[in-house]
């Protein structure tokens, strides 16, 4: 069967890692390339780049990042943060990604999900969703998890799907950063509920958040920046942690 | 002297595979050129061709055949020269004679199967990361199980058991390297799988 994926998260900014590893004498730390790599050497099975550059212009040096990443790394790359045309996807697929993640840019128009994965094919076509709780009910955020666009959750999420979305990356705004596990109840209504693969971000503090995350929340994927950057926990730890706990894992 | 092509039709993400190739080339110190191209004259005087494909099945087919001469080259290189050809993902899948996907379409027909769609059984389509090959018999790419990085929703379905090399799990056993004498096929990304994939595409040089 399938293998469960791990997968780091590295903040970019003006082509440089803002947050990224930071416990390794890498010559040059800030180096996306060299922090893709040193991932991928330690089992990483997917690199995922958040590109949080401020302005429009200097999101075109991703697009150079992303060249240079593809010449070393042979592991599958997604690139998420500000795309919002066919445009921006095409540069970043010519430039060696695998996959692009779009966020708010289908919020504001859905259509795009549907265009960019008519032309491009469905695989490469992520859309993030940021989810935050109120009362009871799960709603979408836009921007960074700073707008609540009052969309439900579970609406958009199909939504994303019919429109030809080829995976959800889902994180959850409420436990991001709390290092406290994923949202096992969001998680799991999401996975029974859809059809494409669903990569779980959000919350990761303790090995036991990782097997959770796949039994509990029956996530494909799971995605983690801090407790990797900061060596708190190794890939290679989460890995033999699930093996030994009889998860399907590429070693 | 080694010289790849890497056919270039229009499908996505051939600069990975580029990439992958010069890589091993490099790191094995072959004397190796590899390129992306859709000259004629550049397929007559490789010694490998590598045809990769992304997407919808019916979308590649239509991007080759659109390329002037092309099929013909291709043809004449693996078939009658029977140099060394290796297909990618809809690459492979473009071997075979017909894939159901989005309706009935034509393919190569280089090696006899369909594309068909593989069982929902409750699983997440499309079939998407890390899973085993498991080889069925001898072959030049793989020879013991490995994992490789797949993403599809359709599998090839091989008329001929000889032509299978080697089977993957997802909901049903299916063909994840297919092969005829020069001619192989692999549903899964070696440029995309690490070490291993590497390996097979060294193999595949070899």
């Amino acid at each position: 069967m399938v293998k469960v994926r791990i997968i780091p998260c590295l903040d970019v900014k003006n082509g440089r890692v803002v947050k990224g590893i930071n416990f390794l004498d890498l010559v040059d730390a800030g180096d996306p390339v060299e922090q893709a790599k040193h991932y991928s050497e330690n089992g990483a099975d997917e690199i995922c780049f958040l590109d949080i550059s401020a302005s429009i212009e200097k999101r075109d040096t991703m697009v150079n990042v992303v060249r240079k990443t593809a010449n070393e790394v042979f592991i599958p790359l997604t690139v998420g943060g500000g795309i919002s045309s066919l445009e921006n996807i095409h540069s970043l697929l010519q430039a060696g990604a695998d996959k692009v993640s779009i966020n708010s840019a289908a919020l504001k128009n859905p259509n795009i999900i549907k265009e960019s994965s008519q032309y491009f094919g469905n695989q490469c076509i992520v859309v993030a969703v940021d989810v935050k709780k109120e009362k009871n009910d799960w709603f979408v955020y836009s921007h960074g998890g700073t707008n609540n666009t009052n969309k439900y959750a579970l609406e958009w999420i199909e939504k994303v799907q019919e429109l030809g979305a080829g995976e959800i990356l889902l994180t959850s705004m409420d436990k991001d950063g709390t290092k406290s596990g994923f949202d096992l109840e969001l998680l799991e209504k999401v996975s029974n509920f859809i059809k494409i693969p669903v990569i779980a971000s959000g919350g990761v503090g303790k090995l036991e958040h990782f097997y959770e995350g796949v039994v509990r929340g029956k996530a494909n994927a799971l995605l983690a920046a801090s407790v990797f950057h900061f060596n708190e926990i190794s890939i290679k730890e989460v890995k033999e942690y699930l093996l030994e706990k009889e998860i399907e894992i590429r070693i | 002297m080694k010289f790849v092509t890497i056919v270039d039709y229009g499908s996505g993400n051939v600069l990975s595979a580029q990439k992958s190739f010069a890589k091993v080339a490099s790191d094995n110190n072959l004397e190796c050129k590899v390129i992306i191209s859709n000259n004629l004259t550049d397929i007559k005087n490789s010694s490998h061709i590598v045809l990769p494909g992304q997407g919808a099945f019916a979308t590649c087919m239509s991007g080759i055949k659109k390329s002037r001469g092309l099929v013909d080259e291709l043809f004449e290189f693996a078939i009658i020269k029977k140099k060394p050809f290796l297909g990618i993902c809809i690459g492979m899948q473009m071997l075979a004679s017909y894939s159901e996907e989005n309706g009935l379409h034509e393919g190569l027909g280089w090696i006899e199967g369909r594309i068909k769609a593989l069982p929902l059984n409750n699983l997440k389509m499309p079939h998407m990361g890390w899973n085993s090959v498991k080889p069925q018999k001898e072959n030049k790419l793989v020879n013991n199980v490995q994992d490789y990085y797949f993403v599809h929703s359709y599998y090839f379905d091989c008329e001929n058991n000889e032509n299978i090399l080697a089977e993957t799990q997802y909901g049903m056993n299916f063909t994840s390297i297919v092969g005829k004498e020069n001619i192989y096929g692999v549903q899964f990304h070696p440029e995309k799988s690490s070490s291993q994939g590497l390996n097979l595409i060294k193999n595949f040089l070899n």
